[in-house]
């Protein structure tokens, strides 16, 4: 069932990061985001929205308006909006010069984990004005609700005319959208790839409403204290909106053009817990990391950062310590950092972004803390997580990324640093 | 609604329908669409408006009124005229 250990793989069928593009709540670029979390700057804010009312959210600030016109902007969906932004970073990044490219080769795909609430939230809200006369349904809104939305809106753009789709894969979709594009790569579907996740979850009520009902939505006086994954106190999630893409190649094309490389995909597993809608299942998630390494070719200790998946939920966070506890028992080399307690929970783009923002430690030997952690919950108590500022730890080689969802669908990707191969 | 004050209309709802366009330059004799970027989907911007706002009806077999500026305002002066702005 495992594919070849990449360390076995020809150039032509390896597969590296060239560019990110990113909106996070705390940062418009990698630079600023980068700075954000080992300065410990929350992106989390005060927010207000239709029927539930007061709560708090990850807002970003990126300016829409850099790749869109304002009619753009209107016509679209915040996730593609969002995504466009991302993307044309991350191709900006990357050094792609896409307007002498071949655009039927280039692959575009989407993490998300849902797509269409917000829009139709806002169409019911409009129709009831006018006692739901469903003639002034707006027929903007089967485009807007279609589910490959985003990467449609990222296409339409760019001008890409390869295969573009959006993934959903709940919470998980980030790292899936990556793998995608990996596996496309592979099979020479497409020659380059756009991928990585959105999530405009913040635009619609039910979400919170939702997790609210469930007994799982975040509260707390100051919002930046309200995403405290690991602590004793936490209380729930913080939703967020977000993205991040990446641009992603073959390691032969990256090398023969110079390019910049970020990191190498070296291994990458998905899988279902098959057990519960809602509630993770911590034998299936260390399965997942398992398999991860296998495909990699690694061993626990050959990983230096794991970037859990961790929300801020009492059951959620306790499980997923207890899966990577089993993993990593015997690795001390290993260290453990959150990202959701920055930004919140970004959704679709949440294993993109949280992967994104560890990116660096390649370069700087530096994992970045989680923050919020006033009194550390004994069951999320990982050697080595790194709670009280960012931690220097020498060479990086690894990052392992860990990103869960719904249903119980599970995904990791590895990512390991190539040092001068590309350049 | 007077023909100037439906003018005065369509202008609004063509300032949110495209934002990036000038219509201080429009010239109400020359088709919208050979002076601002509009394809098919905003033109049902415009009708659904009406509808929204108004409460007026525009069969799709008419829409081909809605052309120019000029061409909009004659043929919905009796539609709207006796509807209050």
């Amino acid at each position: 069932m495992i594919a070849s250990k990449t360390s076995q793989l020809d150039d032509s069928q390896r597969i590296v990061i060239t560019g990110v593009g990113l909106a996070a709540p705390n940062g418009d670029d990698l630079g600023q985001y980068r700075a954000a979390l080992l300065e410990g700057r929350s992106g989390v804010v005060p927010y207000e929205i239709r029927y539930f009312g007061k709560t708090v959210a990850g807002v970003c600030n990126f300016d829409p308006l850099r790749y869109q016109k304002r009619k753009e902007l209107r016509r679209g969906t915040r996730a593609g909006s969002i995504g466009i932004y991302a993307a044309s970073e991350a191709v900006k990044d990357s050094g792609w010069d896409l307007p002498n490219l071949d655009r039927s080769t280039i692959g575009v795909y989407i993490g998300v984990t849902e797509h269409g609430n917000v829009e139709t939230e806002s169409e019911i809200y409009l129709i009831s004005g006018y006692n739901y006369d469903t003639s002034v349904w707006s027929h903007h809104h089967n485009p807007r609700t279609v589910a490959n939305n985003p990467a449609g809106e990222i296409a339409l753009t760019l001008e890409i005319t390869g295969p573009h789709y959006t993934l959903g894969a709940a919470c998980a979709a980030g790292n899936v959208g990556l793998i995608q594009a990996a596996q496309m790569l592979r099979l020479g579907e497409c020659d380059l790839a756009l991928a990585g996740g959105v999530s405009e979850s913040i635009h619609t009520f039910g979400i919170f409403a939702g997790f609210a009902s469930q007994g799982a939505l975040a509260t707390h006086e100051d919002p930046t204290k309200a995403s405290r994954p690991f602590d004793a106190n936490r209380t729930g999630i913080v939703v967020a909106e977000g993205g991040c893409v990446y641009t992603v190649e073959r390691l032969a094309d990256a090398k023969a053009r110079g390019a910049k490389i970020y990191g190498e995909l070296v291994g990458y597993a998905i899988n279902t817990d098959a057990t519960d809608f809602v509630l993770p299942n911590p034998e299936r998630q260390a399965q997942c990391v398992q398999k991860a390494l296998l495909r990699a070719g690694l061993n626990p200790e050959d990983i230096d950062i794991v970037s859990t998946h961790a929300t801020g939920t009492s059951n959620g966070d306790a499980l997923e310590c207890e899966a990577l506890r089993n993993v990593f028992r015997e690795s001390s080399r290993t260290h453990f950092n959150n990202t959701k307690s920055f930004i919140g929970h970004c959704m679709g783009a949440a294993g993109a972004l949280e992967l994104a923002g560890n990116l660096p430690a390649f370069r700087d030997g530096v994992v970045h803390h989680s923050i919020n952690v006033d009194q550390l919950d004994p069951e999320c108590a990982l050697p080595n997580l790194v709670l009280d500022g960012p931690r220097e730890i020498g060479r990086v080689r690894r990052i392992l990324n860990n990103s869960f969802g719904m249903l119980g669908i599970n995904s990791v990707v590895i990512i390991e640093d190539v040092g001068q191969q590309g350049h | 609604m007077a023909p100037e004050e439906i003018r005065e209309v369509i202008i609004e709802i063509l300032g949110d329908i495209a934002p990036d366009e000038d219509l201080g330059t429009l010239d109400d004799a020359i088709a919208f669409r050979e002076q601002l970027e509009l394809d098919s989907m905003d033109f049902l911007d415009i009708v659904m408006e009406l509808r929204k706002r108004y409460r007026v009806q525009i069969p799709e077999d008419e829409y081909v009124q809605l052309a120019s500026m000029n061409s909009t305002v004659s043929y919905l002066t009796p539609k709207m005229a006796t509807i209050a702005k």
